[in-house]
């Protein structure tokens, strides 16, 4: 799994052809599984596996687009579909890959990691017998003044100082650096498993909700209080601390932009008071700046116009008052949003509304929006009476209106002309049914409360990830000898390098050694 | 005020441009009078590149057209250098923040990388790949990329923009030296490979070997950085998105590259992969590395949507 697995590790040893039986067949499928040239193409296949993903729109990211997908082209998706390709990331398939790749570097690591702890106990490996057969090679005749030992001896402190274990053997000294470097590289890889455990274990304990927050509501963190919820399996009730946020204003900021004429947003802030147990406190939430609130952190997501629409019957008396949820359209923020008044009225009705901030009037007389500030906020609605379904007890999406089995009595092909309001502006609905009122003006919010235990188990594996890569790509395994051979002319000192990978600087290192070995000679002649 | 600096910024973009494109003429030039020299007077040149033992390692002697292209070389990064500040100055921020300016300061990186590196080595042979892609590069990013300078969407408005971004267009700067490197090994090793005399300009070049050597050790450093981005970008979706990873297009794309230099890695220790295969990987990275800023910023929909085009 590692470009510096020793040249001696086991799955290196030669395969036998013999018949091999179930324990042999096992064992070489596992040689073969936990090999460099398999990891190798699993890691290319991980790659490649990942790419329809970013094709495709997955369910996990982009559900909208799943949807769209399916309406667009319903055979292809099918097709799809079955190939898990809307889910990637979950698919079997990729699943199989990175699995297969898991265990591959397991298989890796263990047999390294045991053959390093003995590495780490065992000393330098004894001097060759030719030392100038190694790339790099030096030879220097030394005064015959001094006794073999001796010199032996300060070769030995020298390499001791520039970080080489040493062992001597006879009339040379053996030194190895770099330990460091595989110690680096097994963390670095235990941490790649670590982060997988710990998706696979912590995952569980997830859970994320999603509320819309009306300026002047508040939120209290109980699961019925959110508007969607999703939760890891062994996630419980009591992981939610009890809360609660209430939004008392939100500004957004924009520029406008003369060239393109359009608003660019500058800064969405929501002040919200957060009540803890204990106490309560003002905080400001921004995009990039989420609230951290009792384990959970809270997100600004998104953010639009929540018009109050009063509704009246023929009495006066009041069906139906609401802050309503109108939802984004465009960058000017014309948004569509529903009312539906199922009691009070000589009918049920349901209102089909858009709002438009900045309204200005089209040549062709529909209205649209230019800036996403309320200079000239204006709702209308289409008006529908009939069945608005809500009895069955089928739950139904607020946001839309089954206009199957309704009549359409304003807007459209109806013989009324839509309701045009001004905010503060009350008119009549047709057949005499009451009246409908557009009365204040809030922003809402939409934010994401979760909570994501594999955070902190995943962040400090990424360090260890970035720490072992660094220092295993960056710290060289080096060994050094020292030989001092005496022969009929005088003495000649030996110096010479082995790398186990990379070592540009090889040659340098072995040339400072020599220097330190024969400064520190001088210095003994000088002294 | 604004206006006129990124104009200022502009005009020094096609400055740099015009210098780069001298520099490259005479790397050219370089390039075809060592394949005119005599061999003989290049054959020593050819093994010391990439040792350092030797002390004359600049043996492999500069030559007139060379140091010329050098210098043009430093003079349009500088011009570059100026445009960049002043694109920065005229935003108020990071020149980092579109696709525009990721490319101005992605170019800036690898032209400095570059000269960097001639204080390490001698890689100037590579000096007319580099002002090349610099040269190309620039000019689409400036035609087809151009965005006047807007405030920074609230998205973006964090810490995180000036350091996630900044280190992965540093490590494409390191990727992209490197594959130039890659690709000279190749047509190096295919040549060794054809038997025959080698032509005089690839015998002027180091060997396969050595290039190799050279450019695993500019991939190791741009995959040290694309992890450091990696994590970066997964600590800034976080914060943004209340996710440090959610499978987005640009976040897909990014793993990609990352397993892609990851099996490079391993292929440079695997036997059969070392050489021409590894060289391949390093290339298929780095052209990942483009797509992923050419096709996924632009063609795909995703919230890395931030091109500002």
């Amino acid at each position: 799994m590692d470009p510096l697995r020793p040249s001696d590790h086991a799955s290196q040893a030669p395969t036998q052809n013999p018949s091999l039986g179930a324990s042999g067949w096992l064992r070489f499928i596992w040689r073969q599984l936990t090999s460099m040239k398999t990891a190798l193409v699993l890691l290319l296949l991980l790659a490649l596996a990942a790419i329809p993903g970013s094709l495709v729109p997955q369910r996990s990211s982009d559900p909208n687009g799943v949807v769209r997908y399916r309406q667009d082209d319903p055979e292809l998706y099918e097709l799809l579909d079955s190939l898990q390709l809307f889910d990637t990331y979950t698919s079997v398939w990729f699943s199989a890959i990175y699995l297969l790749l898991f265990i591959s570097l397991v298989g890796c690591i263990l047999p390294r990691t045991n053959h390093h702890l003995k590495a780490l106990k065992s000393p330098p490996p004894a001097t060759p017998k030719n030392l100038y057969r190694l790339e790099s090679h030096r030879l220097e005749s030394l005064g015959a003044s001094e006794a073999q030992e001796d010199v032996i001896a300060r070769a030995e402190r020298v390499l001791q100082g520039v970080g080489y274990r040493t062992r001597r053997y006879g009339a040379s000294v053996a030194g190895e650096t770099g330990y460091l470097r595989e110690t680096a590289n097994l963390v670095f890889h235990f941490a790649l498993v670590g982060i997988l455990l710990s998706l696979a274990i912590v995952t569980g304990f997830k859970y994320s909700g999603q509320r819309i927050l009306i300026e002047g509501t508040t939120f209290t963190n109980d699961l019925a209080s959110y508007d969607s919820f999703t939760q890891g399996p062994w996630f419980s009730p009591r992981a939610l601390t009890p809360f609660a946020l209430t939004l008392d204003d939100f500004t957004p900021t924009y520029r406008f932009n003369e060239t393109s004429g359009a608003a660019e947003p500058l800064d969405f802030a929501a002040t919200i008071t957060v009540t803890e147990e204990g106490g309560q406190g003002e905080e400001v939430l921004r995009v990039n700046q989420p609230l951290a609130v009792g384990g959970a952190s809270v997100y600004l997501l998104g953010n639009g116009f929540a018009p109050q629409v009063t509704i009246r019957n023929p009495e006066g008396q009041v069906v139906f008052s609401q802050a309503v949820v109108f939802l984004p359209q465009d960058q000017n923020l014309t948004s569509l949003g529903v009312v539906k008044v199922p009691d009070g009225l000589a009918q049920q009705v349901g209102m089909m509304g858009f709002f438009y901030p900045s309204a200005v009037t089209l040549e062709s007389g529909a209205l649209a929006s230019v800036y996403p500030e309320p200079d000239l906020p204006i709702v209308t609605f289409n008006v529908f009476t009939g069945d608005l379904g809500l009895d069955e007890g089928i739950p139904r999406n607020v946001y839309s209106l089954e206009t199957d089995d309704m009549v359409q009595i304003a807007g459209g092909d109806s013989e009324n002309s839509a309701l045009v309001l001004g905010l503060g502006q009350e008119l009549d609905l047709p057949d005499g049914l009451g009246t409908v009122a557009f009365e204040a003006l809030p922003r809402y919010i939409s934010v994401d409360i979760h909570r994501d235990p594999t955070q902190l188990p995943v962040a400090i594996f990424s360090a260890l990830i970035v720490l072992g890569l660094m220092v295993s790509l960056f710290v060289v395994r080096r060994r050094v000898w020292v030989r001092v051979n005496d022969s009929g002319s005088g003495t000649a000192l030996e110096v010479a390098a082995l790398s186990r990978n990379d070592d540009p600087a090889q040659g340098k290192a072995v040339d400072d050694i020599l220097q330190r070995i024969l400064k520190a000679e001088e210095n003994r002649l000088s002294s | 005020m604004i206006e006129m600096l990124a104009t200022y910024s502009l005009i020094g973009v096609y400055s740099a441009m015009a210098v780069y494109t001298l520099a490259f003429l005479f790397y050219s030039v370089d390039l075809s009078t060592r394949a005119a020299r005599p061999a003989g007077q290049q054959s020593a040149s050819s093994q010391n590149a990439g040792d350092t033992l030797t002390p004359e390692k600049t043996s492999m002697r500069a030559t007139f057209y060379q140091r010329v292209a050098t210098a043009m070389m430093m003079i349009a990064w500088l011009v570059h250098l100026a445009a960049t500040i002043l694109r920065g100055l005229a935003g108020g921020r990071v020149p980092w923040a579109n696709m525009f300016e990721f490319g101005l300061t992605a170019t800036l990186l690898i032209s400095a990388v570059f000269l960097g590196s001639l204080l390490w080595r001698d890689l100037a042979y590579l000096g007319a790949f580099v002002s090349g892609f610099v040269l190309l590069a620039l000019g689409i990013v400036t035609v087809n990329y151009y965005v006047d300078v807007v405030p920074l969407p609230p998205a973006l408005q964090s810490y995180w923009l000036v350091i996630h971004v900044f280190v992965a267009s540093l490590a494409t700067a390191f990727f992209a030296l490197g594959s130039g490197l890659s690709i000279y090994q190749l047509i190096r090793s295919r040549v060794d490979r054809s038997g025959g005399s080698l032509p005089r300009l690839m015998a002027s070049l180091p060997d396969a070997a050595t290039l190799e050597s050279l450019a695993y050790r500019l991939y190791v450093i741009g995959f040290v950085l694309w992890t450091f981005t990696l994590i970066a970008g997964a600590v800034w979706a976080e914060r943004a998105w209340g996710r440090y990873w959610g499978w987005d297009v640009k976040e897909v794309w990014t793993f990609i590259i990352w397993v892609i230099f990851a099996g490079y890695i391993h292929a440079r220790a695997t036997r059969g992969w070392r050489g021409d295969r590894a060289a391949w990987l390093g290339l298929i990275g780095f052209g990942a590395l483009i797509f992923n800023y050419a096709i996924v910023n632009v063609f795909f929909t995703g919230l890395h949507s931030y091109s500002g085009l």
